[in-house]
């Protein structure tokens, strides 16, 4: 690795002043040390955010709002109980994540803003394995480019919840909807947020009535194996349900798009009607239309379909009382837990 | 590019170094203070042999800077037992079987006590999710739960 400036600032003014082209924030460094491992990304300078006072913590504002600190772990904030009751998909969705070693130290923040798994760049060929073949290559909101997909699934709940990104920087405080925080693929290859040269991320906030589909949240995961790897595709589904109809609808994708992938057609679909399979199956179909295949990976499409229409139907049955070992597994053992659809 | 002055607790002594920034905590345990026991596997987060505790949360050390670990307590296999004290998860893996090699087993170690304290009575699936971040390729993994689950029973779990 090569050798950078490293400074340890006790405040965020003191962190926003060090700031500097060529500068990185680190948080837990878990995605960040691995690329200058390889020497992908080479910052001159590393600021260390981790000392950070008063960005540690999750608060409920007098608005109903929930606050999360930019430094809480991912660890911290799914194994907090009034935050999955709250939001039981948002936990579901960091257990999915990593392994215990990776979520004790990476931060929100973070989190959402990590890189995508690029390897892809060097082979575009399809492999001869469908299975293998694009799993990383977007196939929504590419605008006709290659694109790799955004491999958070921490952003795909936040991101159906309206969650808002909080940031200070040289030219002072700002927010910015957490669904417009990754921009859409430009010519250079790799993927940018929407974050200005030294702005740095404080907070996370979901508003009030994001709590108001605790009761039908789920957050369903599909990859290679059952544990301990990136999604091939995910979706984030909530109702609200009242009388037995649907009075409103959440549903975000991961693994297909450069972004997390809100579908408002989808949700609109889905608004006022009553609960049923057929109704999930067409909800999914609008959700991938206008999806399009890239380097053999015609069956992530396929996938992202089925999931997300399980995802509803998983929802529409309710969240379970038991946070289950193997979050959302299509293949965990505890059957009452998991399989709803 | 200058030191960087560090002090820190390793298995419950006192440590002040002077490391580069460009220092892995996995390095600095192993080249600086010679405590070999926590092992470079994959060097990108995935294989979790290099497992160890900071302030009693298991991190993977070779994705960690000791740069940022001033002022840390950190545990390493080498903090866990030793030779007629065995830590009784140590016991249990030498009774169960849960190691062959043993290059995987420091960091299994250090995993599974973050997964106690967690959770003191883990069932089988909850036990294999709280592994899904360290890699064996030899023993195979069942000796390694029943190791774990016979240590939870005999209420060492805590
Ligand atoms: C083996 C492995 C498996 C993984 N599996 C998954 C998975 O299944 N699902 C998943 O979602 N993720 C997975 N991850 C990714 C992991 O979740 C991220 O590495 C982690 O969340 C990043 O958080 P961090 O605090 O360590 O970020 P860092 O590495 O410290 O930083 C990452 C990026 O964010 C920037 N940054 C950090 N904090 C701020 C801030 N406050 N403001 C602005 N910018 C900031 C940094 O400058 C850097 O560019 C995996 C990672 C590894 C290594």
């Amino acid at each position: 690795m090569k050798p950078f400036d490293f400074v340890q600032p006790r405040t965020v003014d003191e962190a926003l002043a060090a700031w500097e082209p060529g500068a990185a924030w680190l948080g837990g460094g878990t995605n960040l040390v691995d690329l200058m491992k390889t020497g992908a990304v080479q910052p001159a300078k590393l600021i260390d955010i981790t000392r950070l006072p008063g960005l540690d913590t999750i608060e409920t504002r007098a608005d109903g709002a929930t606050r999360i600190g930019a430094l809480v772990s991912n660890a911290d904030l799914a194994d907090d109980p009034g935050f999955a009751r709250s939001f039981p998909m948002v936990a579901e969705a960091l257990l999915s994540g990593a392994s215990g070693q990776l979520r004790n130290v990476a931060t929100v923040a973070g989190n959402i803003m990590q890189s995508p798994r690029d390897a892809f760049y060097r082979e575009l060929d399809p492999p001869s394995d469908p299975l293998s073949g694009g799993a990383s290559l977007a196939v929504l909101g590419t605008g006709g480019r290659f694109a790799a997909v955004n491999p958070s699934d921490f952003a795909v709940p936040l991101v159906a919840l309206d969650a808002v990104v909080e940031v200070r920087g040289p030219g002072g405080a700002r927010e910015i909807a957490l669904a417009d925080l990754h921009l859409p693929p430009g010519d250079a290859p790799g993927n940018s947020t929407a974050l200005r040269p030294g702005e740095l991320i404080l907070a996370l906030r979901l508003p009030a009535a994001a709590a108001g589909f605790a009761a039908h949240s789920r957050y369903l995961k599909v990859r290679d194996r059952t544990s301990f790897a990136f999604a091939t595709a995910s979706a984030a589904a909530s109702l609200r349900i009242e009388g037995g109809r649907i009075a409103e609808a959440r549903l975000a994708l991961g693994a297909v798009a450069p972004r997390p992938w809100r579908v408002a057609e989808a949700e609109a679909l889905l608004a006022g009607r009553a609960i049923d399979a057929d109704l999930f199956a067409e909800a999914a179909e609008v959700a991938l239309s206008g999806a399009v295949a890239v380097g053999g990976n015609g069956w992530k499409i396929e996938l992202a379909r089925r999931t997300a229409a399980r995802a509803l139907a998983m929802a529409a049955a309710g969240t379970p009382a038991r946070m289950p070992a193997l979050p959302a597994s299509p293949f965990a053992p505890q059957a009452g837990d998991l399989i709803h659809a | 590019m200058s030191g960087h002055k560090l002090s820190l607790v390793v298995n419950g002594e006192r440590v002040e170094a002077d490391v580069p920034s460009n220092r892995l905590l996995s390095e600095f345990l192993r080249d600086d203070l010679a405590l070999t026991g926590t092992k470079r596997g994959c060097e990108t987060g995935v294989c979790g042999a290099c497992s160890v505790l900071v302030d009693g949360d298991v991190v993977k050390s070779c994705l960690s800077l000791a740069v940022q670990m001033n002022g840390r307590e950190i545990t390493t296999v080498e903090g866990l037992g030793r030779v007629g004290a065995l830590h009784p998860l140590q016991q249990q893996f030498m009774e169960k079987g849960g190691l062959q090699c043993g290059y995987c087993t420091p960091g299994f170690l250090m995993a599974a006590v973050d997964l106690l304290k967690r959770n003191p009575n883990p069932d089988d699936a909850e036990i294999r999710e709280g592994l899904s971040g360290n890699l064996c390729r030899c023993t195979g993994y069942q000796g390694i739960v029943d190791a774990i689950r016979s240590t939870a029973e005999a209420g060492h779990g805590a």
